[in-house]
Parts: C-alpha cells; structure tokens; sequence
C-alpha cells in the first residue's frame, strides 16, 4: 500500500486531537493548583507564576489538622484491603470457573454480570439504615462491604479470562518430572497466574479508588471518609477564599501517581479491561 | 477416544451418568470455592434491594422515628405523580443518549485510529488510558473549573463568548456534564469496539477493495455488521452506567436549575432529608429502569450479554 504525505499529515492531526483531548484536563489541574490565589482568575492556561503554596495548604497542620492527608490515608488503606479480598475471593471462584465442571457455574457467571449492572444508588438506603444500626456507619468496613461486592464481578470476569488462558497441563508435567503438588502449583502456576491476577488487581483498585456515590453516603467524618468524598467537602482556607486551588492540588495529588501507575502497566490494563469481551 | 489411553493419573469427563465420586468432589470443591465471592455478592445486594422494596411500603422517616408504618403504595404514587420525578427522569435519559451516541461515534473514531494507524498506536492508546486512570469527581472538577467563567480558559477561547455563564442555565450546564462524562469514559468504549474490531479478517477488507468498494462502503458493510454484537455489548454497559449518572452532576451543579438525575434525586431523598420510605421508592424505581433497558438491549436488539463483561 502506497503511504502519501497528505496520509501523514491527516493521522498526525487524529493523533494529535486524541492526546490533546485525553491531556487538556489533566494539565488544566495542574496549571491552577500552581497558580497564586491572585492569578486564579486570570483565565489563562498556562500559568504566569509558580506557586506551591496549595500544596503546602494541604499537608499543614500535620495529621490532625490537614483536611487532605486523612482522607488519603482513607482512600489508600481501603483501596488496598478491598483489592487483597477481592482478588483472593475472585480468584477462588474463577479457578472453579475455569477449570472445574459443576453445575452453577454459568448461573454464577450470569449473577456477576447481573451486579455489574445493578445501579448502586438502591443500596444505598438500605446500608444506610443497616449500617447505622450495626455500627458499621462511617467506618473503613462499612465502605470495604459494598466496594468488595461491587468489584468482585469485575474481578471474577478478568481472571476467569486470564486463567482459562492458562496451560494447565503443565501442573501435571511438572509433578510427572518429580514436583510435589504444592511445588507444581507454586513454581509453573503461580508464576503463570500472577499477570492476570495483577491486571485484576489494578482494576479493582482504581474501581475503589473512583467511586463517590458510597463515599458520601455511608461516611460522616474523617475517621472513613475518602478523598473524593472529602474534596466535594473542601472548604477555603476562610470562609471568604475559594477552595479552587485546594482541590486542583488535591486533585493532582491524587492523579498523578495513578496515571502514571496505568501508563507502565498500560498493556496489562488494556487487556483486563477487554478480557471477555471478545470470544477467541 | 483412544484405546491406549497415555499415562494420565486423572482421566478427563467420562464419568458414568450417575456422578461418580470423582466428579461429586469436583462439584463440592467448585462450589466450596466460589461460595466466599458469591456470598460477598449477595451481601450488598441481594439482601438489601429487597429491604429496599420493604422500605419503600413504609413511611420511614427518620427525622419523625415515631410516625411510620406500613402504607402500601403511596410512596410511588407520591414520587410517580411528582414533576421532580419526571423532570429527573428525563434528564437522566437525556444525559444518557446524547453521551452515549457521543461515546459511540467518538470511541469508533478512536478505535478505528488505534486499529488503522500508520504510527503513533502506542501514544493513542497510552493518551486514552488517562481519563480511565482518572477519578471521576477530580474530572468533574477540572471541566467545571475549566467552564467557570470567572477561573475558566474556555471562555478566553476564540469563538466562544467571553461572558458566558455556563452553569447559570439548564442545557449549558448539560453541555458540560455531557462532555465530562464523554471525556471519562470514551476510552472504555474505544478499547471495547478496538477488540471487537481485531477479530475481523482482513482479507475481507482486501477482497472489498479489489471488488472496487470505497473505504466508506467498507466500513458500513464490512465493520458494522460484524461489530455488531461487540457495539451491543460496548453499548449495554455504557447505557447502564450513563443511566446512574452521579458524580459529575453532585459536583459541578448539586441538581441546582433542574439539573438533577434520577441518581441525585435517590440522594436527596435518602441521605440528605432522611425519608427512607420516599427514597427507597425511588431506587426501587431506578432499579426496575434498569431492569427494563437490560432486558430491552439482551430481547430487542439481541446483545449477547454472556459474551460480554462487566464495565471498569
């Protein structure tokens, strides 16, 4: 196929018009979490100054007094216990999927696609009213619950596709060639596994790590409330200062290590997220 | 199949028709190893979807604890004959399809540059990735922080009037709910059709171009058709999510000018004045919604769900 010029330039400008859009958000956040509170309005994306000072905003006070650090600590430590139960529970279950024969299997399969669809807001009264009478109300496991349902589906779906992927034989070999079973599945399935685990696992993690709706219902404080819920919550440093630069800083704060996280793992991602979507 | 069967400890499935041992252990240990995810799955919403039906017979307020009692339908009468309903209910569908046909176009378009590019496959697939990496409340905020007239660069654009107050009107502050959400989650829908888009065989293509189609005619009669179940599916789940649109409209205007959904409105209802009975009433309403465009994409268009995988 003959490749002109006037080819080169149309899918340079394509090109160009995907990264610009996909990046214009991002660096808009962090061209006002930099500017001084007095250039705030200057409309301009670029800033014309530098100033750190809503960084500095944010972490002051230490742990007590930030408005930032303990819903961080909240958003994290709650994040990465859903993503350890959610995987090890997925990953039970999309072993038996695939490779086991019982009946229930597509029941199972048909009920986490169900969940993936059910809309999350007619829970939420209900949890409230249960939540409230358990004491589960504004704690770390009171949102670790309905994180965890809500992600498993997802989770189940990518290992199930990862492990169905998988040369099971191998197990077998290995403990012909001499392998106890654990040392088979410790030393050819585990290595084999632990891709499809780990995509599983980012996915999950950026799923609690997005999600709102629960945030703002089931959290009352800074003993469980995460940072989008405590960014919609941000207040000025007085009452007669916006808190624009607050949250853009926040924001970047909160962005930048994961984009950077789903850039080095893109490959990962892009399979995970398209696992089971289309039968090979 | 073979007679000489090779030296396998464990011989596949040709267990007699009465279960044999070996298979009875294989269903226990299944079952025994997906019983912890199904139960954390019909914890949070098996349980409480029916004692959300339940709720919403009652009048539970929890302002007033000592009224209450059950009260049969008259919380849906009350929220089905409100306008507040109805004005909800159509900007939530309106949200919905004018972002999810968005979405389509724009995440085809995309997928097709992803597919089709001569270089620069990898920067468009690491670019699309960011707006998924990104919290949905933290994108709501750049946009509005963006739109906003006094902070905002969009008003300085060429083109656009510098006065502009974009979430001072009901169909402007759609205009850039719209587009946030468009932003966030096109590149979901880019990555679904860009698979569906790899299965085709190319020498289909090749074969259209010798018989002389365009490269229009092409994409109509050869991609269309066989994406079809992949743009189902991409859609189905687009549609669902779009229809629970929350998080960018609590942010950028709280429901404020008529600009609520469904969602914001079962928000309201329930954590914000506290009346379980009414707002339950709405999610169960939310619910069966939801029921009824899954059961519409699955018996009406045929979209073959079992093939296709939960949204991230």
């Amino acid at each position: 196929m003959e490749r002109s010029s006037r080819d080169y330039a149309l899918w340079t400008i394509a090109i160009a018009l995907v990264v610009i859009f996909a990046l214009i958000p991002v660096l808009w956040l962090i061209s006002i979490s930099l500017k001084p509170p007095e250039a705030l309005t200057d409309q301009k994306f670029i800033p014309a100054d530098i100033s750190f000072d809503n960084y500095k905003s944010l972490f002051e006070g230490g742990i007590d007094d930030s408005p930032f650090i303990k819903p961080l600590i909240n958003s994290i430590g709650i994040a990465l216990i859903t993503t350890a139960i959610s995987i090890v529970l997925a990953s039970f279950c999309a072993y038996a999927i695939a490779r086991l024969e019982f009946p229930g299997k597509r029941v199972i399969l048909a009920g986490a696609l169900a969940i993936a669809m059910f809309p999350p807001i007619s829970t939420v009264g209900p949890l409230f009213d249960m939540w409230r009478a358990l004491g589960l109300y504004d704690t770390w496991l009171g949102l670790i619950i309905p994180y965890l349902t809500f992600s498993l589906p997802l989770a189940i779906y990518v290992l199930v596709a990862f492990f169905r992927e998988i040369p099971w034989e191998l197990e077998q070999a290995a403990q012909v060639d001499g392998a106890t079973p654990f040392q088979a599945f410790t030393k050819v399935i585990v290595p084999l596994a632990a891709p499809g685990v780990f995509t599983a696992a980012i996915l999950v993690f950026i799923f609690c790590w997005n999600d709102f709706l629960f945030a703002i219902s089931l959290t009352s404080s800074d003993a469980s409330r995460t940072v989008p819920a405590a960014l919609a919550f941000f207040t000025g440093e007085s009452s007669f200062t916006a808190p624009t630069g607050s949250i853009a800083a926040a924001a970047v704060v909160v962005t930048v290590p994961i984009i950077i996280f789903v850039l080095i793992f893109q490959r990962r991602i892009v399979a995970g997220l398209t696992a089971g979507a289309v039968k090979g | 199949m073979t007679v000489n069967a090779p030296a396998n400890p464990a011989p596949p499935e040709a267990a007699p028709k009465g279960a044999s041992s070996r298979t009875r252990s294989e269903r226990k240990l299944a079952w025994m190893l997906c019983a912890p995810a199904v139960v954390a799955m019909l914890l949070v919403t098996a349980y409480p979807i029916v004692y959300a039906v339940i709720l919403s017979l009652q009048d539970v307020d929890l302002r007033f604890p000592d009224e209450g009692g059950f009260v049969g339908l008259s919380n849906y009468t009350a929220v089905l004959t409100s306008d507040l309903w109805w004005t909800d209910f159509f900007n939530t569908v309106f949200i919905m399809v004018i972002s999810v046909a968005i979405e389509l176009v724009l995440g085809m378009a995309i997928a097709l540059v992803m597919y089709r590019a001569i270089f620069g496959r990898g920067v468009v697939r690491t670019s699309v990735l960011i707006p998924y990496g990104i919290i949905t409340v933290v994108a709501a905020f750049a946009w509005q922080f963006a739109f906003a007239p006094e902070t905002g660069f969009v008003n300085n654009l060429p083109l656009i009037p510098d006065e502009k107050d974009w979430f001072g009107g009901r169909f402007s502050s759609f205009a850039v709910i719209i587009m946030a959400e468009v932003w966030k989650t096109t590149p979901f829908m880019a990555l679904l059709l860009l698979a569906g888009l790899v299965t085709i065989d190319s020498q289909l293509y090749e074969a259209a171009r010798v018989d002389g189609a365009t490269a229009w005619q092409r994409f109509t009669r050869i991609t269309l058709p066989l994406m079809k179940p992949a743009i189902l599916v991409a859609l189905l789940f687009r549609t669902l999510d779009a229809f629970r649109v929350f998080d960018t409209i609590f942010i950028m205007t709280r429901g404020a000018l008529d600009t609520e959904s469904v969602s914001i409105l079962g928000y309201n209802q329930l954590i914000s004045r506290l009346n379980l009975g009414l707002g339950s009433a709405v999610s169960v309403l939310i619910f069966l919604c939801v029921f009824l465009i899954a059961f519409i994409f699955v018996r009406g268009f045929g979209a073959k769900v079992e093939e296709g995988r939960p949204g991230g």
